[in-house]
């Protein structure tokens, strides 16, 4: 096959507009453009606004991480005002943004990710059937089981937050509902109502047993539920070689509370784990339709370069740790947690299957986080801390999304917002290249990805790009 | 009857909101209905060129559209060329598309308070030059023009709020592919009657703290929002605290103030939307359709006569008073 061009577009199935520039040689991606084709300007809509208002604003950036910006717009208001939640409303808090996390765990893998697998092209395959009944868009069993399951889940939003998404019960000081104690008992039997669909049909199997896997090679052996079912194509179809990634992960730690974070913090690089250095992200403009300088959040601006200069082609910025561009996700997280799958799984690529088998993974070890946080609901504590927000000042929230790091950089002056900065995960993993012509994390992965003969929408870059679970409206906010 | 769904430029939470119906499912709702889904952005197979290839064929006119739905405001910006939002792949503006697409259908739904007014998407100073599909903000006319009508003369159908509750998308969709909703259905910013014609204060949980003026004065106290809290239910549409959202909540439910999301401009309060604007101590925004005098009379002779029960747990976090319990006569 010669030398090649490709737009693909609408790529659906991942949240938001995403669009992926190809160049192709002897039917392989040679090199990859990622385009973010929506611009709305969250940040600036915040300029000049009360600060509380962050909280009504960011959410709405985005209908499928709503929570996860709420809970970093809380952070970043507590730091600014000096509060910290309550005990109990941190641990509130980390139970709502849990559960979000977890649907969009669900939501991708029964939703986003697995119908690419029901399509003709795998029809010879032995597993095709099964995904057929199983997966097919809209129709498939298990995808209709799983938007059962999923919404049961969402009661205890509606209980603790009002409604999903988009809730203002997640504030600097704690939460904005204290559960009774009948109401934390119904909670953990929701829980339990979401365990009996993870082990009936997802896993095939009690949540622990999955947990407990430590390899690759045993991993890809599951054979039991949708996730042996995924797995077994994974074997087949060598997900682990496809997409690899560059071997850079990031993650802020997710669900702090007084004990600790319930996925730790890290970085990871070179095989080893340190700190990450939030003072080392620069956001580079160099390829993004945004006009200033590279800059650290704290002292970033966003520009829109009106013309659409020719050189750049994405609303995307590029951030960069230590000048690195850095992957993050669920992967990312269960890796720097140390769990010994994830960590195998890194040594052997860190390639579709491990994104997927990761969040898989994660939702596993997330129901019992929340079996936990719910277990540890004291009715009779307080879930609220108060304090007045500063005429001046600044704040950092950190926080772990379902698909990664996110954090906002708040500036208060005169009692209003100055300047409010976020980076979000995709920006990380979707961002264009840098002034040094670095690529981003997808980018990278897609280079190598197969392109059969007569393909206009390959396949190979389908699985890539949907393994990153990409959230383009939090992308470019 | 089909049905094509195009997000533009929004967050994507109706769409994320309509996977919590139940009861039945959001897929079986549109199938029983008797709705085929000719492509959904976050629901369907299918990707790129075939992709491209349907929304030609009905923008010929070669596959007929019954139901078109758009998730968004529509991006205008920059300098009205409508740049700020492709439709990636095909190298024209969500702008483009939606203009040349709505003629096309025999129903346009503007899906959320985004694509209906513009919405969140134009906080601020509307960054991205964004409109509704048949408003701007109040205003009448948005991408398409004040007299847009669709084939069967009824104007864009607003299904406003942020986000929308999945029964007023599925009961909307449900409407029309029966052919039941006419204009006699639409209130005045064309939004259906069925969830319009009810205020978010119908049904909410906080009520007899309203009777009784018994305010919270902060986020978590369980008294009435309205006073301190900038709580609007009282003038907000929405059956919000009628059917309940994800099992048994609602915002107030929640602990947190009506923003009044289901009307346009909601996103540009003046005020912060958490904290009443007041003049002379008295909150600005009283109910639409009572005589402010009466009001007013009305409020301090409640606040008078306001039970100990209420005027404590108004300002605690938890139920400490409960109601005296009065044994049968015998």
């Amino acid at each position: 096959m010669s030398n090649a061009r490709l737009v693909v577009g609408p790529f659906n199935r991942v949240e938001g507009d995403l669009e992926v520039h190809l160049d192709i040689a002897d039917g392989a991606v040679t090199s990859a453009r990622v385009n973010a084709p929506l611009y709305r300007g969250f940040e600036r809509m915040l300029e000049g606004r009360d600060p509380r208002d962050a909280l009504t604003i960011t959410p709405r950036i985005c209908g499928i991480c709503s929570i996860s910006q709420s809970a970093a717009a809380a952070r970043a208001l507590a730091a600014a005002m000096g509060l910290a939640p309550t005990p109990q409303g941190a641990r509130v808090a980390g139970l709502i943004h849990a559960v979000e996390n977890v649907c969009d765990h669900l939501t991708h893998f029964y939703l986003f990710f697995m119908p690419d697998f029901a399509r003709p092209v795998y029809s010879a395959r032995p597993w095709h059937r099964q995904v057929v009944e199983r997966f097919t868009a809209m129709q498939g069993s298990g995808a209709r089981n799983a938007v059962t399951a999923r919404a049961k889940l969402m009661h205890i939003l509606g209980l603790l937050a009002g409604k999903w998404p988009h809730t203002l019960a997640i504030q600097p000081g704690g939460v904005t509902r204290r559960p009774s104690a009948a109401e934390r008992v119904r909670i953990r039997s929701d829980l339990r109502g979401f365990r009996r669909f993870l082990e009936n049909e997802l896993f095939g199997a009690p949540v622990e047993e999955f947990i407990a896997l430590t390899a690759q090679d045993k991993a890809l052996d599951w054979g039991r539920g949708d996730a042996g079912l995924f797995l077994r194509l994974a074997g087949d179809l060598d997900l682990a070689q496809m997409g690899k990634g560059a071997g850079r992960y990031l993650s802020f730690g997710a669900y702090p509370g007084p004990e600790g974070h319930g996925f730790a913090p890290g970085l990871w690089q070179n095989e080893a784990l340190r700190a990450p250095d939030t003072d080392a992200i620069v956001e580079d403009v160099s390829h993004a339709w945004m006009l200033g300088a590279p800059s650290h959040p704290s002292q970033g601006q966003t520009e829109p370069d009106l013309d659409m200069r020719d050189t750049a082609y994405s609303w995307c910025k590029a951030p960069r740790m230590g000048g690195q561009p850095m992957e993050c996700g669920a992967f990312a997280r269960q890796l720097i947690d140390g769990h010994p799958l994830a960590r195998d799984m890194a040594a052997q690529g860190g390639g579709v299957l491990a994104r997927v088998a990761a969040r898989l993974l994660e939702i596993a070890r997330t129901q019992l986080l929340m079996e936990d946080m719910a277990h540890g609901i004291d009715p009779d504590a307080s879930f609220m801390q108060r304090a007045d927000l500063p005429r001046d000042g600044q704040g950092v929230g950190l926080v772990e999304a379902a698909r990664g790091a996110l954090g906002h950089w708040l500036r208060i002056e005169n009692g209003r917002i100055a300047s409010y900065q976020i980076i979000a995960p995709t920006t990380w993993n979707f961002s264009p290249r840098d002034a040094a012509g670095t690529p981003g994390p997808l980018e990278a992965a897609l280079v190598g990805a197969p392109v059969a003969a007569g393909e206009d929408t390959p396949i190979a870059v389908q699985h890539i790009v949907r393994s990153f679970d990409p959230c383009m409206v939090c992308t470019v906010h | 009857m089909n049905l094509l769904w195009l997000q533009a430029s929004g967050c994507g939470g109706c769409t994320m909101s309509l996977l919590c119906a139940e009861d039945p499912d959001v897929f079986d709702s549109l199938q029983d209905a008797g709705i085929e889904t000719l492509w959904h952005p976050a629901f369907s197979a299918s990707s790129g060129a075939e992709v491209r290839g349907l929304l030609e064929q009905i923008e010929q006119g070669k596959i007929a559209l019954d139901l078109f739905c758009v998730e968004g405001a529509i991006a205008r910006g920059p300098r009205g060329t409508g740049r700020f939002q492709m439709l990636s792949g095909t190298g024209r503006s969500m702008m483009d598309w939606v203009t040349a697409l709505a003629p096309r259908a025999r129903h346009v739904v503007a899906v959320g308070s985004c694509a209906a007014f513009g919405g969140v998407t134009t906080a601020g100073d509307n960054p991205s030059d964004a409109a509704g599909l048949q408003y701007e903000g109040a205003h009448d006319g948005g991408i398409l023009p004040v007299g847009f009508r669709d084939q069967t003369g009824l104007p864009v159908i607003n299904v406003a709020g942020c986000p929308t509750h999945p029964g007023w998308v599925l009961e909307t969709l449900m409407l029309l592919a029966e052919g039941t909703l006419g204009a006699d259905g639409l209130d005045s910013f064309a939004r259906p009657r069925f969830y319009a014609d009810h205020l978010v204060h119908h049904g909410c949980s906080k009520n007899e703290f309203y009777e009784y003026k018994a305010s919270a004065t902060a986020l978590s106290e369980l008294g009435c929002m309205m006073e301190h809290l900038g709580c609007v239910g009282t003038q907000a549409v929405g059956d919000c605290n009628i059917r309940p959202w994800n099992g048994s909540g609602s915002c107030t439910s929640g602990g947190y103030p009506c923003i009044n999301c289901t009307a346009p401009e909601f996103e540009n309060p003046r005020h912060s939307f958490t904290q009443t604007p007041k003049i002379a101590g008295i909150p600005v925004g009283l109910p639409t359709d009572m005589p402010k005098a009466w009001f007013m009379a009305l409020a301090s002779l409640s606040k008078a006569a306001t039970p100990h029960r209420l005027a404590h747990n108004a300002t605690s976090d938890r139920l400490d008073v409960p109601p005296g319990v009065r044994k049968p006569r015998s």
